[in-house]
């Protein structure tokens, strides 16, 4: 573990996340995984922005309980094998993830992925489209396959769906 | 850059450049807001070629998404095969034979190198110079016939496979491949006398465009955008994936943040990457390039996986999320030119419109990519 | 035959009728021309399916055009957009009527023919205007623009040139001028030092601007395709925009034309024997060979570049060429006595 992943780890310590594991690199691709209230995204953002990070995408998952992983398997889908499955943050039916994907361009190498989940009847946070201007079309995009509202951006007018569109063609319950 | 001086009565216009423009190459469009030739306000507008690669992902197997990969970039579409069946392998816990790795470097630094070359006749031809254009195809063709040799397809590749590739390199490639190598480092002094060094070409470029390094991190933006704005980041090199730890190889960084040192970066990378080949052809080693015990239907265990490479436009990454069965759960693609195209809006306050298509081009967007 | 010629309506049809021939099958032809200097340039063939070395794809290419439909979209003004193509073709081949092609091959010899061809000239901007601005697009309104202050701009260095020139010639007849630069081809005006020591740079600054005036790369910022499509041509169709494109190409003659006459010798041989037509036309095409050269090797400037050139660059110095000019002649005749 990098110095840098400690020192954002005290960061957001600090905030008191729902959740933070670190994770095997080799594994999953990102080292640190962090769940936070969505109350919190907005300054889970500007943490990543103060240690100079830059934010790669915004997407969310959708778990719906008749598509999710199937009992027989496991409880709840968890974050990993190794991993406790029943951490705070484990998605649960009937909810929303919305990922944050940050990375730094610097030397030291430290992916930090922040989740946040919301429920699925009444799927809003707050944008951090104030932060990072990138997250601007991110959260649109999300916006347009989820139906995710970003309280506060700018302008949420479907940005790759037709400008029409009333439909929110990844959520698991959308027939094609 | 020259403000517009006054327009009292803040008269402007909207003018559509796209979707079909000649300067968007695609189906992008843009809304400008003029003030005479000077831009007030611009706003991409997306989605004209949006296929929902996402859904797709989620209703097909894991391997039965292999060539979507590649129609998301068509010009560098073996990165893409290489981030996705990377992130799969991963997930999978599948090992790679180091023989199908460095077979993958050389086929995707080839790629690149077609990506960049079709990428300096375009962006060339946006300033109206048409003749480049048709000497970089012609080397374009020469690599695009080799990896034709090698993968059965020209554009839309579907070579790599979830623990290595589906075909070996033969002798014919190795030697094309050298042939080739020596054959572009001959022409690529040409292109330097023929547009890099040309006082026009020098005039539009130099000090048009800027994207200072503080802007690219706000937006996201990678790839040669962010290394002409003087950050050397390359996921190649900060994120050691593949065989390129063992090869030897340098980032270009340009820290002018115009115009002119995106153009040389990627210049540059075309050199860089002739490199990459070189050695990786030398090193090259015996054996199997599929792993044996690579399982027929992949069933990655639950869990979500993130996986990044160096695409010819920047950060490729993408998200997997896995619900145990034979198809994934989510697929996040996250594609480089859509954060490099968003900072478009800001950069281009105020220019004029001959300067902001000079700034369009050297973003080097490819929209089906942007789209999805 | 010589006597016909005096029968001054004769003479006016005879020539009338060879201009436009000429005019046209010179527009035809460039393009073939054009198209076949880009391929080699491009490392390619160019037209070669059509008659040999594709000799007849200009013949085809203009059944295709005169066959389409002529479209008038909505919007656009009917009679500036249906006037304005003729307003770019009609100029371009009226200036042919004072061209010496050989000693006694002009349509008109008369005293003003210099000043004729500036004046028609200036007709051409109008043109571009009036086709940009009837058109109703916000494209073509813009090349419009962009032409109007193109041509503006390069007219003063062209004419500040020229003036330099004719006090040299002392005449506006282009006859006349051709006469004086008998001889061999020191004798020509580019190459008379003792006239002006900047003689060949106001040939460059001539063709640069008529470069310039001809809407040709790497100015032509009028039909800037990755900017503005096609420019002030956007919405023509069918013939509409063959007379724009033969329009262009007559323009391309007359400039290499003019510059033949006033500083390569016209139709005088470069070794005193053998003058004629034959030696006018070779130095016109090769002054329109270098034209495409430049196109097909050089990007597009910008506006910016494009004003700047001219204001800052190519007017003082054909300014300061004026001065010389004159101090040359007055300090000449001051010498050797008039």
């Amino acid at each position: 573990m990098s110095m840098l992943c400690e020192t954002l780890k005290e960061d957001f310590l600090a905030l008191a996340p729902l959740a933070l594991v670190d994770t095997d690199y080799k594994a999953k691709g990102y080292q640190l995984d962090i769940t936070v209230a969505p109350a919190q995204v907005v300054e889970a953002a500007t943490i990543m922005n103060r240690r100079g990070y830059t934010l790669e995408a915004v997407t969310g998952v959708d778990w719906l309980a008749s598509a999710g992983p199937k009992p027989a398997k496991k409880a709840a889908p968890a974050e990993g094998e190794e991993e406790p499955v029943e951490a705070p943050g484990a998605p649960v039916a009937e909810q929303m993830e919305v990922v944050y994907d940050y990375t730094n361009t610097g030397q030291e190498l430290c992916r930090v992925v922040v989740r946040c989940r919301i429920p699925r009847a009444n799927p809003e946070l707050p944008t951090v489209s104030g932060v990072f201007s990138g997250a601007n079309w991110h959260e649109r995009e999300t916006h347009d396959f989820f139906g995710i509202r970003f309280l506060g951006h700018p302008d949420l007018s479907p940005l790759l769906l037709p400008e029409d569109a009333d439909f929110h063609p990844l959520l698991k319950d959308f027939r094609v | 850059m020259n403000e517009p001086d006054c327009n009292p009565n803040q008269e402007t216009f909207v003018i559509n450049l796209g979707p079909q423009h000649p300067a968007t190459h695609g189906v992008l469009r843009v809304k400008l807001t003029m003030d005479g030739e000077y831009i007030v306000h611009a706003e991409p507008v997306l989605g004209y070629i949006h296929r929902m690669h996402e859904k797709m992902g989620e209703n097909r197997t894991w391997a039965q998404f292999l060539p979507n990969t590649a129609r998301l970039d068509y010009l560098g579409a073996l990165s893409y095969n290489h981030g996705y069946v990377q992130v799969v392998e991963r997930a999978a816990g599948i090992e790679v034979p180091e023989r199908a790795e460095y077979i993958r470097v050389i086929t995707v630094e080839l790629n690149r190198i077609a990506s960049h070359l079709l990428w300096y006749g375009a962006f060339v031809l946006d300033l109206g110079g048409f003749t480049p254009l048709l000497y970089a195809f012609d080397d374009r063709e020469h690599v695009l016939d080799l990896l034709e040799s090698v993968t059965g397809a020209r554009l839309t590749f579907c070579y790599f496979r979830f623990g290595g590739v589906y075909n070996d390199i033969d002798e014919p490639f190795i030697t094309g491949t050298r042939a080739f190598i020596k054959r572009l480092r001959s022409r690529l002094p040409d292109y330097h006398n023929l547009v890099t060094k040309n006082i026009i070409m020098i005039k539009r470029l130099k000090e048009v465009g800027p994207i200072s390094a503080e802007m690219c991190r706000r937006y996201g933006a990678t790839g040669p955008v962010l290394r002409g704005s003087g950050v050397c980041y390359d996921v190649r090199k900060n994120e050691p994936y593949s065989v390129y730890p063992e090869l030897d190889f340098d980032i270009p960084v340009y820290s002018e943040c115009d115009s002119m040192a995106r153009y040389m970066v990627r210049m540059d990378e075309i050199d860089q990457c002739l490199r990459i080949i070189e050695q990786a052809l030398d090193k090259l080693p015996d054996g199997p390039v599929m792993a044996e015990k690579a399982p027929k239907i992949i069933k990655p265990p639950v869990g979500d996986y993130y996986g990044a490479v160096e695409a010819a436009r920047g950060t490729f990454g993408i998200r997997v999320v896995s619900d145990g069965t034979n198809t994934p759960y989510r697929m996040k693609l996250r594609s480089p030119t859509f954060s490099n195209l968003s900072l478009f809006g800001e950069a281009s306050r105020g220019m004029l419109l001959a300067d902001a298509l000079a700034l369009m081009g050297s973003l080097d967007l490819v929209i089906p990519e942007i789209d999805r | 035959m010589m006597e016909l010629l005096e029968m001054e309506p004769l003479r006016l049809l005879i020539f009338l009728g060879g201009l436009i021939a000429f005019a046209a099958l010179n527009a035809a032809y460039l393009v073939w021309l054009e198209r076949k200097v880009a391929a080699h340039i491009q490392c390619r063939i160019g037209p070669k399916e059509v008659g040999p070395f594709g000799l007849l794809q200009p013949l085809v290419d203009g059944i295709k055009l005169m066959s389409k439909q002529l479209l008038v979209p909505n919007g656009v003004d009917p009679y500036l957009f249906k006037v304005a193509p003729l307003l770019v073709l009609v100029p371009a081949v009226m200036s042919f009527v004072v061209i010496p092609f050989g000693e006694n091959l002009a349509a008109r010899n008369i005293d003003l023919g210099l000043l004729m061809i500036f004046a028609f000239a200036s007709v051409n901007v109008l043109g571009l205007l009036l086709g940009g601005w009837g058109s109703g697009n916000k494209y073509a309104v813009i090349s419009a623009a962009r032409a109007v202050s193109q041509n503006v701009a390069y007219e003063i260095p062209m004419l500040i040139t020229v003036i330099s020139l004719v006090m040299v010639t002392h005449t506006m007849n282009l006859n006349e001028i051709v006469k004086q630069q008998e001889g061999m081809f020191w004798n020509w005006y580019i190459f008379r030092l003792t006239a002006s020591p900047l003689m060949p740079v106001a040939f460059l600054i001539f063709f640069i601007c008529s470069l310039a005036e001809t809407n040709r790369a790497p100015f032509d910022l009028g039909e800037a395709e990755s900017e503005l499509i096609a420019g002030y041509h956007t919405e023509y169709s069918g013939m509409g925009f063959g007379v724009f494109f033969m329009g262009e190409y007559a323009n391309m003659v007359i400039g290499a034309s003019l510059a033949t006459v006033l500083f390569l010798g016209g139709w005088q041989s470069p070794f005193g024997i053998g003058s004629g037509w034959w030696w006018f036309l070779l130095k016109v095409y090769a002054l329109i060979f270098c034209v495409m050269w430049v196109r097909w090797t050089y990007p597009r400037t910008t506006l910016w570049g494009l004003l700047n050139l001219s204001w800052k660059v190519l007017i003082p110095i054909s300014l300061f060429n004026l001065l010389l000019t004159g101090a040359t002649i007055k300090v000449v005749s001051y010498l050797f006595g008039a």
